[in-house]
């Protein structure tokens, strides 16, 4: 299969499994994903779900003595899966960049700001130490850090949970990665300072044409920013689609579910839609069923399948299992 | 009258610093805010971090004290120490804390920390104690199995169950919920916000909702009120608030709220580029020369908004 020109990472039948005492199990299963130049493609699912295993395993940050990662990650005809280390680092940082959760965390405390961007390019890059410093002022005026000259030689302590999220944002983006995976970028952050993040976000990817891979459990932040998004449920992927695809008509129950039960809605006097019981721990996931059938009893097992595979409803759009057919909610008539 | 009424609190911070270590600066935590409660009422308390929200609710259940102003508890002030054991302060008023896991004690078991408060306040004799523990696990839909547990072998939500079956307890008349569902998936979150309303319902509880999350108050609260620099921009029901903000940090924290239609993400975009250079060029309007926030005006009957004047219609102001 010859690959579209735009496509930049193709992960074929990946799947991740953790060691749990002598026996593995899946994190992530048979995931099948591609991301494209200029666009992000948002991975949303509540924890537990497997969305930050998937992006760890494209970055290979796993400990592979406890970790089985199977399948294929394509970037640039270069298998990602069972790369060895000296090559992976020369695709971290360079090829991929990574954008943590916590910024407090994802920066070394005991140095200056400057140096820990000056880190990756002194890695990755041919520049001297003056170049280097130039090129790490211009990051952190792109990335909108005022006064960037004092920024430069404080520590991370001194800054704000914003301007820390924009400093790390500053290192993902040093060497003009293709790829970026952000994980949570906006989570520990104010609603004012996510919207400011979310759109700096957006106007890197217009300056270098990247393709950005957004993790997040907030619908609200997938339909303002996402192009793509994969819904994953109990380690599969459970819908794929466009934006508009997933938020205009969503089809999997599981979707349907977590967008009825956001509290966005005006209806102040009734409850909120809970979805019944809990999502399956990781030993309980090893079924061949639908896996949000627990969760959904009143709809009769023949409305699943034996084995749920994806199916392509529209073009680019895919639902796994049969049972959004039948789906209905159990307080209204069945569909 | 109000179940609990605040009257100018203010809880300031001493800086220290210099050779002999004198008090050189105040932070102005919480700086002069009044509301009311009302009984069976869920009050909103909005705030970005650092606004001072969570600070007020730590003074209102006597975890911070405060500099000035008053409590009032049953119209009396419960800032005095020999009040709140008169009123049984302590008793009637509990908090259900943001991260479920520190706030519960890892070598308890579910029993002792569920009956902690018991044993503080009432005497009851071993089956008692256990038959209430019982029936409090039972109201927040854990099984009874889960009293000889301990903390780490349950899920978020259940925790955060587990703390809110310590907080009622006492049949306490308030809690202070400083974030109960931020850390909480969203299906989680349904769970436990539902039953939140349920046991307002069912014992008469009043709320004080603390939360950054505007969709989450909104669903809860019919009154609320906006913290920033520890002050209040803007005071009102729901209405007032999410349909009519005067206050520009009141419009610029609700255009930033991601909406899910994406259908309209290029309007809300440019709504909200314009409510931010609003806020930019503005601002001297709304702040005092020392960036404090302005006291509060009444517009309506229900809302007040921290301006300069009130706007009068085809009048003189």
């Amino acid at each position: 299969m010859d690959k579209p020109e735009n496509q930049l990472l193709d992960i074929q039948h990946l799947h991740t499994a953790f060691r749990v005492g002598d026996d593995f199990y899946d994190a992530v299963e048979d995931v099948n994903l591609t991301l494209n130049r200029d666009e992000i493609l948002a991975i949303v699912g509540e924890s537990g779900s497997g969305k930050s295993t998937l992006a760890t395993s494209v970055i290979g940050l796993h400990n592979l003595q406890n970790t089985k990662i199977t399948g294929d990650i394509l970037y640039n005809d270069l298998n990602l899966v069972g790369l060895n280390e000296t090559l992976y680092n020369r695709i971290r940082g360079n090829d991929i960049g990574m954008i943590f959760q916590d910024p407090l965390a994802a920066l070394n405390p005991l140095m200056r700001i400057g140096e820990q961007i000056g880190e990756t390019l002194l890695y990755h890059t041919k520049l001297n130490k003056e170049e280097r410093d130039h090129r790490v002022l211009e990051l952190l005026g792109q990335v909108g850090i005022p006064n960037p000259v004092r920024v430069f030689k404080q520590y991370p302590h001194e800054l704000s949970g914003g301007m820390r999220q924009r400093v790390v944002i500053a290192i993902a983006i040093a060497c003009k990665p293709p790829i970026l995976i952000a994980d949570e970028p906006t989570t520990a952050l104010d609603v004012t300072i996510q919207a400011q993040i979310l759109d700096l976000l957006e106007n890197i990817q217009q300056e270098t044409h990247s393709g950005i891979i957004l993790i997040t459990h907030d619908l609200g932040v997938v339909a303002e920013t996402a192009d793509r998004v994969a819904v994953m449920y109990a380690g599969q992927i459970v819908e794929q689609g466009t934006v508009q695809a997933i938020f205009e008509h969503p089809l999997h129950p599981y979707t349907r579910s977590l967008l009825r039960s956001m509290p966005q809605a005006d209806n102040d006097s009734d409850d909120l839609y809970v979805i019944e019981g809990t999502v399956p721990d990781l030993k309980h996931m090893q079924t061949d069923d639908c896996r949000f059938a627990a969760r959904i009893p009143w709809i009769p097992a023949s409305a699943h399948e034996a084995h749920p595979t994806m199916h392509e409803v529209e073009p680019g759009h895919f639902v796994r299992c049969t049972c959004y057919k039948t789906f209905h909610f159990n307080d209204e008539a069945e569909a | 009258m109000a179940l609990i009424e605040i009257r100018d609190l203010k809880i300031h911070y001493p800086i220290r610093s210099g050779f002999f270590n004198r008090v050189t600066d105040h932070v102005l935590a919480v700086d002069g805010i009044n509301f009311d409660i009302e009984e069976g009422e869920t009050y909103g308390l909005i705030g970005e971090s650092g606004s001072g929200k969570s600070t007020t609710g730590k003074a209102i259940v006597g975890l911070e004290k405060a500099t000035s102003g008053q409590i009032l508890y049953k119209g009396e002030d419960v800032t005095k120490p020999r009040n709140r054991k008169k009123l049984q302060y302590n008793r009637d008023v509990q908090m259900i804390f943001q991260d479920s896991l520190s706030s519960l004690n890892p070598k308890k078991r579910i029993k002792d920390i569920i009956a902690e408060p018991i044993r503080n306040f009432e005497h009851l004799a071993p089956a008692d104690e256990t038959k209430r523990v019982q029936e409090l696990l039972d109201i927040v839909g854990m099984p009874a199995d889960a009293m000889y547990k301990y903390p780490h072998e349950f899920s978020g939500g259940q925790r955060q169950r587990i703390g809110i079956a310590r907080a009622v307890s006492t049949n306490p008349k308030l809690i202070v919920a400083d974030e109960p569902v931020s850390a909480l998936d969203l299906s989680v979150q349904a769970q436990v916000l539902n039953f939140m309303k349920e046991i307002q319902k069912e014992f008469n509880i009043s709320y004080l909702f603390i939360s950054h999350d505007l969709g989450v108050v909104k669903h809860m609260c019919r009154n609320m009120a906006i913290m920033t620099r520890g002050r209040f921009v803007e005071v009102g029901t729901r209405e007032d608030i999410y349909q009519h903000p005067q206050h520009i940090y009141t419009q610029r924290l609700l255009s930033a709220i991601p909406k899910i239609t994406p259908a309209s993400r290029m309007i809300d975009k440019s709504n909200r580029k314009r409510v931010e250079a609003l806020y930019q060029e503005e601002s001297s309007k709304y702040y005092g020369p020392d960036g404090k926030v302005l006291d509060l005006k009444q517009v309506s009957p229900t809302h007040s908004v921290a301006i300069q004047d009130p706007v009068v219609e085809g009048g003189q102001s």
